[in-house]
């Protein structure tokens, strides 16, 4: 009986100790049937992208307040790449500036969210992520 | 993209990761793999860690792999392997694993791998994959394998089938000397561990334990496996043989003390288990359990297919009718042929 399941990573990279928003995310994916890899707080990119390569995960979710995130999202998807997993999907939630999404949207993130998203919306993403993935 | 076996024993972690998803979702790729990497399998120490919620089993494994990668006594460094089962939600089937919170000391360091697992409905404190996943370790020449349990509490013995020693974790105020006695969790143990020794009520929680291993001490380890096939009784051992009596060993995970020590009593374990022989009995007893557990699951599986269009179904509603009892419909349904009446 094969039965697959979305396996995301929930992390906080950067300095912020904020991680209401990232755990009510977690909860979300969960209820909607992800298994959900929660790391917790100030992650670097380098323990980010280990964790997103040893739990083969289909997306990654990270969530930023900081303000660091054109720093640290450029970094985590080339390790990515580095290691192979170019196509694992990620997803941003926190404080963004509206200038930098496109910007980031071009370097390859598949969503970003910012506050008073449902969290249904993003379920749905990532799910549609996932089934488009294969 | 497939994953190649050859990848798999060369140490490629993209290839191993990918292969453990192919494991746990029980994928035929995934068996095929397994088939051919158990031959390389059998060399790595099965270490078990288990206890209630909120004991520091995660940071206790943190530590426990750490020493290993950074042995004090100028030994060589272990390749450490980690499988941490967290429970899925019986009702979305989702989860949050989150052991790996606990353990980021052990990040950067390419000979660690450290896998989270979702139970999937299985009880007793792994998943059904779970196995599979320490086979794939063991093959791809992970030294020690440390397997953390779900820790919902006193019926997780599975731990003991699958790991060579099983560290039971225990912390100060949790429970009385009765909760000690209660069979199932404590008697898997090799080694009792109280971890958050710096808490108050630690020397009665030792003392509880101590009490335990007095009064009811292990005798020698039946498996009770219950499975269709009677395996074949091990060997008696011989009476002159030196029992291991589980040492108790106090640890603050979240500062390292009391883990060298620690250290020092899992490897006399493995001495022990060794040089009785008790290491050869284990695997058998595990082999054993999972050939039997696979040959029933063909057996039924070969039985459904065989079965007449309908049949079960006219059955089961005689038993829903209360006509038969559920006793009669499965001599009915397993008989060789069918009976009409």
């Amino acid at each position: 009986m094969s039965q697959e399941k979305i396996r995301v990573i929930v992390a906080k990279p950067g300095l912020d100790g904020h991680d209401r928003g990232a755990k009510v995310v977690a909860r979300a994916l969960r209820d909607a049937g992800m298994e959900v890899i929660y790391t917790g707080l100030r992650q670097t990119p380098e323990m980010i992208a280990e964790a997103a390569l040893q739990e083969d995960v289909d997306a990654v979710g990270l969530s930023v307040l900081s303000g660091a995130h054109m720093a640290l999202v450029p970094r985590i998807l080339e390790l990515l790449k580095a290691n192979g997993q170019d196509k694992v999907g990620v997803f941003i939630g926190g404080i963004i500036p509206d200038e930098d999404i496109p910007r980031l949207a071009e370097m390859g993130v598949a969503g970003v969210y910012g506050p008073g998203t449902r969290t249904d919306d993003i379920v749905q993403d990532i799910q549609k992520f996932a089934g488009q993935k294969s | 993209m497939p994953v190649a076996v050859e990848d798999v024993l060369a140490g490629n972690r993209l290839a191993l990761a990918r292969l453990l998803s192919q494991i746990e979702n029980d994928t035929a790729e995934g068996r095929q793999i397994l088939n051919e990497l158990f031959p390389h399998s059998g060399q790595a120490a099965l270490i078990g860690v288990t206890g209630a919620p909120g004991t520091g089993k995660s940071s206790l494994v943190n530590q426990i792999a750490y020493h290993y990668r950074h042995p004090a006594d100028g030994r060589q460094p272990k390749r450490v392997a980690v499988v941490a089962v967290d429970p899925s939600s019986p009702f979305s089937g989702g989860a949050v694993l989150g052991d790996r919170i606990r353990m980021h000391s052990l990040s950067g360091d390419p000979d660690v791998f450290i896998r989270s697992m979702a139970s999937r409905g299985s009880l007793g404190g792994l998943a059904r994959a779970t196995a599979g996943l320490v086979q794939a370790f063991d093959a791809a020449g992970f030294e020690i394998i440390l397997i953390e349990t779900v820790g919902a509490g006193q019926a997780e013995v599975e731990i003991a089938r699958l790991a060579h020693t099983t560290l039971v974790v225990e912390a100060p105020g949790l429970g009385d000397d009765v909760q000690a006695i209660k069979a199932g969790i404590l008697e898997i143990a090799d080694i009792l561990v109280v971890n958050k020794a710096d808490r108050p009520g630690v020397e009665q929680t030792e003392r509880a334990l101590r009490g335990m291993l007095q009064l009811a001490h292990p005798g020698k380890r039946q498996y009770h496996h219950g499975r269709l096939i009677s395996a074949p009784e091990p060997e008696e051992k011989p009476l002159n043989e030196p029992e291991w009596v589980p040492p108790i060993q106090r640890t603050v995970a979240t500062e390292g003390n009391g883990v060298s020590e620690l250290l020092a009593l899992i490897d006399q374990h493995r001495d022990y288990l060794k040089q009785t022989g008790e290491l050869a009995r284990r695997e058998a007893a595990r082999l054993t359990a999972e050939v039997d557990l696979l040959v029933e699951a063909g057996l039924v599986d070969r039985w459904r297919r065989g079965l007449a269009n309908g049949w079960y179904q006219e059955v089961l509603a005689r038993v829903m009718n209360r006509e038969i009892s559920p006793r009669q419909a499965a001599a009915k349904l397993t008989a060789s042929k069918r009976e009409e009446g």
